[in-house]
């Protein structure tokens, strides 16, 4: 092949994936509109009449409430209301959340960071030490290492996991007092800095456990049984043959190989990280997004729960993206997926 | 006709033998039929009018006994006892678990061989509709849909069908375009077979196989939500299930008091039916599938 042809195919090639990523990022419009359009009509199905409802069991006048219809354009035909509804989703602007009275977006920012602190570490470490897993699992097939990984992790994967956190809570917070039964700092401190930073990662210390526990099953599953579809696999016999050591067949050769749906996993997860820990969090009080869609269910606090679910889906649809976008980087040989 | 009844008995007789065969499979089965034996057997095991706070009071039972004190697993917040919850909360358990599985097989395997066998514009639209169910976060959704719809058996069953049908219809499509190709639908179609006959007598049969092996897998992912649903509040509070058991004794302070004669039973209830519908459902794919075999 000529220096001149390898360009041009290499210049196809990148023009080809460029065309896969703008489709995926228009797919990924796609679907937040069809999220918008159906979270639009979800609650007004219920809500017909949400000021009422915002006053329910409040002395204010019939004149008020017309008013404050109008002024939420909520006297106009449905679609002029759904246009009205996304300029207003487009400006952050969610409503007003039955239970606090406060903006249901300036509710939802302060729980990002305590879930995405949870949620997030839960999911590293669940990804690697699972991982881990699923590899020794695979190597050893059969052996009473693997076994016991498998059946281990199968028993954790078949449990509700906000009950495995009520176990943990009585266990290590009620009986044996290690660790604090809930929040995510000592109720009257106020510590600062490091000391404050200290005593959080204290708080959370079970429920991370419980989630980081309550996810491994999942991906020692998937590694075990990509690595050992891979372990039948010419190139390791090669390996063997050359006289590569065990260890080094293993890191260098089929891991690598056997990672890609570990990846794509992983991806997709972290999509989930905002939405993952709605009953774990309940548990044990910790005031993330999943506390705070619990709250909203027992109200029920109807613009908070929209608010939320739009948040988890837009999550979920980019991580998505990342994920296709990803795998195409990953496995050149993707062309459609 | 009668050739093809005969043909299936017998496959349906290397299924069981092989079945059989398995170790976990037999376990997983064992331990579903122990519990669906009492769920069955509820009225037999305890009465139901132990689940009425005002019973439990006139019965004079102690409040927040441990098992020792009111055999055979103690009494709750409100006196009732513990056994008789576990009792017939398995029924609701079971129940919801099942039909909501139900349900999502019959809208996924409806969606995946319409999909698959009609093809074209309709295989479009239905899996950009699919696409969009797998997108959407499943958990969020159901409670969404359990807010709005409210608390009852049925609205649980539905809000878990119309959630988790997507990825049953992707598996079913891609088994209906690969039996498309066969030789015997060619044939059955140059005999001038409708697509109605072919569906039911040719994709159909082709299909069940797996079908049967996913909804066993899909009844774990149904109960766990239930239980989710349920421990969030969402549950029928006149039908309790384990999920509304474990809700009941965390919101009435069970934890703090170590009241774990309350809280142990449902939860271990719920892992033995999952991880039997998971070992079953395992062993169901390996028969099916034996590239698989020792997985």
């Amino acid at each position: 092949m000529s220096g001149s042809d390898r360009l041009t195919s290499e210049h196809a090639r990148r023009r080809g994936r460029r065309r896969l990523i703008l489709r995926k990022v228009l797919g990924s419009i796609l679907t937040l509109i069809f999220v918008l359009v159906f979270n639009f009509f979800l609650f007004r199905v219920v809500q017909t009449d949400p000021i009422g409802s915002l006053f329910r069991g409040r002395n204010v006048p019939a004149e008020t409430l017309e008013n404050l219809r109008t002024a939420f354009g909520l006297d106009k035909p449905i679609g002029t209301q759904f246009l009205f509804y996304l300029k207003e989703t487009a400006q952050l602007n969610l409503g007003i959340s039955y239970q606090t009275r406060q903006s249901v977006w300036d509710e939802i920012v302060v729980a990002i960071p305590p879930t995405v602190a949870l949620v997030g570490v839960s999911a590293v470490l669940s990804a690697v030490i699972g991982t881990l897993g699923g590899v020794i699992a695979a190597w050893r097939r059969n052996t009473w290492k693997d076994q016991s990984i498998t059946s281990g992790t199968m028993v954790f994967y078949s449990m509700p996991d906000f009950w495995l956190g009520m176990i943990m809570l009585v266990l290590f917070g009620v009986v044996l007092g290690w660790f604090p039964v809930g929040g995510m700092t000592d109720a009257g401190s106020n510590e600062t800095g490091l000391a404050l930073l200290l005593d959080e990662l204290y708080h959370m210390f079970l429920p991370a456990l419980t989630l980081t526990l309550a996810y491994l099953g999942e991906y020692t599953l998937v590694t075990r049984s990509s690595l050992l579809d891979v372990m039948g696999e010419d190139y390791l016999t090669v390996a063997r043959a050359k006289g590569l050591r065990d260890v080094v067949v293993r890191n260098r050769h089929a891991v690598p190989n056997a990672l890609l749906p570990v990846v794509t996993l992983t991806a997709i997860n972290f999509g989930f990280v905002l939405s993952g820990a709605i009953a774990v969090e309940t548990v044990f009080s910790w005031p993330g997004l999943g506390k705070a869609t619990a709250d909203a269910i027992r109200g029920p606090d109807l613009p908070m729960l929209q608010g939320l679910f739009l948040l988890f889906s837009a999550a979920v649809i980019f991580f998505n993206l990342i994920a296709d976008i990803t795998y195409s980087w990953l496995d050149p040989r993707v062309e459609e997926i | 006709m009668s050739l093809a009844m005969q043909r299936r008995r017998a496959t349906a007789g290397r299924v069981w033998k092989q079945f059989r065969g398995s170790r976990q499979g037999m376990i997983g089965l064992s331990v579903l039929a122990i519990f669906i034996m009492m769920a069955l057997a509820a009225p037999l095991l305890a009465d139901v009018r132990e689940l009425s706070p005002v019973y439990a009071r006139a019965a004079g039972n102690p409040q927040w006994a441990p098992p020792g004190e009111f055999p055979p697993l103690g009494t709750d917040f409100i006196r009732r006892s513990v056994w008789a919850q576990f009792v017939w909360g398995s029924r609701v358990s079971l129940f919801v678990g099942l039909a909501a599985t139900v349900l999502t097989i019959l809208i996924g395997s409806i969606v995946g061989i319409l999909s698959g066998f009609v093809g074209g514009r309709t295989d479009a639209i239905l899996m950009r509709v699919t696409e969009w169910f797998l997108v959407i976060p499943f958990l969020p959704l159901a409670i969404v849909l359990a807010s709005i719809l409210g608390r009852s058996v049925w609205n649980i069953i539905f809000v878990i069908g119309i959630t988790s049908w997507p990825s049953t219809a992707r598996l079913v499509r891609a088994q209906v375009l690969t039996v498309k190709q066969r030789l015997f639908v060619d044939r059955a179609r140059s005999l001038g077979g409708g697509g109605t006959h072919i569906v039911g007598h040719h994709i159909l049969p082709n299909v069940s196989g797996l079908i049967l092996a996913n909804a066993t897998l899909a009844v774990p992912i149904s109960i766990l939500t239930e239980t989710t649903l349920s421990f969030l509040g969402l549950g029928d509070p006149t039908a309790a299930s384990w999920g509304k058991m474990l809700e009941e004794a965390f919101v009435n302070g069970a934890m703090t008091r170590n009241a774990w004669w309350y809280f142990m039973p449902p939860g271990l209830g719920i892992l033995a039916v999952v991880l039997a519908f998971t070992l079953i459902g395992r062993t169901l794919e390996e028969i099916a599938n034996p590239r698989l075999g020792g997985r």
